[in-house]
């Protein structure tokens, strides 16, 4: 059935896209280099120096995630990760603040339905399915490991 | 006899006029180009609420009293609300209207929600049903976010096709009995649903933009008129890139729009705003129509005026299951009554 512009979906779905701004690839990715290095270099920084602290490799790491993690919590919860991540775009997201980030801020966001049905349901809603699949993809590779290695 | 006209519109036989508008917005709509149009333009969007959602309500309940107080009645003689907004089951509508003890119809047409209740407010009053009406439509942008997109603290980048949702409520009083001369309802083109299958939720301009053309030049077959007509044909919230597109299709079909703009795109400054295509949201339309333009007739400087609020029928159900976006625009005329 013909609406009134007699214009098919085809034709319009091509005017869509040819008045359709495209995002700045080339500066996004520059911004999102910079930042995403920035917060890699700090990240090396830290693990250097609980090194020298703890003497113990493992745990350098699984400190410098933890320190990560808590910084880019507490910066949700004041509010400005957002803003951050709006300039930096997955130079913000990719490393361990932005898994951060994404459970904080349906945590904040979500409080005002309780602590039960909102923050405890909705914590996990955009970071679920990274843990699903992460894990799911994990398990996978490891029993290819395991066979691989027989 | 038959109000009917054409295949879609209705003529106002009776005189409805719009005795008083009110427009209260948020921090970022106050500091855009009309911020001078509205009554109010709140410093934070939260007022003191618990809730984004309360604070929506909030704005309902102080823009409706606001706009009744502006037209001389009291509360009990306005015979009816029609409202509504966004969120789920209208909740910041009906929580807003809650304490105002009048008849109400709560009415979703997305986006277009406004022109949908000025429009059935209209015909209730030239039908002689009420002598009163109130139209009115909310939207706030951290409620609709948090309902349609992220939470607000969630670390994203907007594409440069999204738009932003206008915070505030515009309201209206439609009345028989006008003590005066006010602008007038004159003419209602009822929109159809059209899809031509975009299905990109960011970018709900061109979603609508073709509901928009369909629902002009219904309205043009219907009453006769070319787009010269009228001072100003503005629709709701197609934004930059909807908006150009609507007047693609309309010129291909020989009607040429000079006289065109959009309310997302007067909303806001696109260039220092950061508000990527433009405003969108029930009250983009609702506080530009309430604040701006009610101005606009009222002081002569615009006297015929088409106001079209779009609206994009999805929800979050429908696009994750990968539903394309039906898109609705209801015309509305209004016309300042010219000495003969």
């Amino acid at each position: 059935m013909m609406n009134n512009s007699n214009l098919s979906k085809d034709r319009f779905l091509k005017m869509v896209d040819k008045a359709s701004p495209n995002s700045h690839i080339f500066t996004n990715c520059l911004k999102a280099f910079v930042v995403g290095g920035l917060i890699c270099v700090f990240g090396q920084l830290l693990s250097v120096w609980y090194l020298s602290l703890t003497g113990d490799k493992d745990m350098a790491g699984t400190l410098t995630s933890v320190s990560i993690i808590l910084i880019a919590a507490l910066i949700t919860g004041i509010g400005k990760f957002d803003n951050l991540a709006k300039f930096a775009g997955a130079g913000a997201v990719v490393p361990i603040s932005g898994f951060a980030n994404s459970v904080a801020a349906p945590a904040v966001e979500f409080k005002k339905e309780g602590f039960i049905f909102g923050v405890g349901a909705k914590m996990f809603v955009i970071a679920g399915p990274v843990l699903v699949y992460g894990l799911a993809a994990s398990v996978l590779t490891g029993i290819i490991y395991y066979f691989a290695k027989l | 006899m038959l109000k009917k006209t054409g295949a879609q519109t209705v003529l106002m036989r009776e005189p409805v006029s719009i005795i008083s508008a009110a427009a209260i917005t948020g921090p970022q709509e106050g500091q855009g180009p009309l911020s001078r149009y509205f009554d109010r333009s709140t410093e934070d969007m939260q007022l003191g609420c618990k809730s984004w959602e309360q604070a929506e309500s909030r704005y309902v309940e102080d823009c409706i009293k606001l706009a009744i107080q502006k037209s001389g009645l009291l509360d009990t003689e306005i015979d009816c609300i029609l409202a509504g907004d966004l969120l789920n089951q209208s909740i910041g509508t009906t929580f807003g209207v809650r304490e105002l003890n009048r008849p109400f119809m709560g009415l979703f047409g997305a986006c277009s929600t406004f022109g949908l209740a000025m429009a059935l407010g209209a015909m209730l009053v030239d039908g002689g049903f009420y002598q009163h009406v109130v139209a009115s439509a909310s939207s706030h942008f951290c409620a609709a976010e948090k309902q349609f997109r992220f939470p607000m603290e969630f670390g994203s980048q907007r594409p440069p096709t999204s738009t932003w949702t206008v915070t505030g409520n515009g309201a209206v009083v439609l009345s028989r009995e006008a003590k005066g001369r006010f602008p007038r309802v004159t003419a209602y083109t009822a929109g159809k649903i059209v899809d031509l299958g975009v299905n990109d939720a960011s970018n709900m301009g061109a979603a609508m933009a073709p509901s928009a053309a369909d629902t002009l030049i219904a309205h043009f077959k219907d009453t006769g008129r070319a787009p010269e007509y009228y001072d100003l044909i503005i629709t709701g919230d197609l934004g930059h890139v909807g908006g150009e597109l609507a007047v693609s299709i309309v010129r291909e079909q020989g009607y040429c729009l000079k006289n065109y703009s959009d309310c997302g795109i007067e909303i806001f400054n696109r260039e220092t705003q950061d508000t990527h295509a433009g405003g969108s949201g029930c009250a983009c339309s609702a506080v530009t129509f309430s604040g701006y333009l009610y101005n606009c007739l009222t002081e002569k400087r615009m006297n015929k005026i088409l106001f079209m609020p779009t609206g994009a029928l999805l929800s979050t159900t429908s696009s994750q299951q990968g539903e394309t976006i039906p898109g609705i625009c209801h015309a509305i005329a209004i016309e300042n009554e010219v000495d003969s």
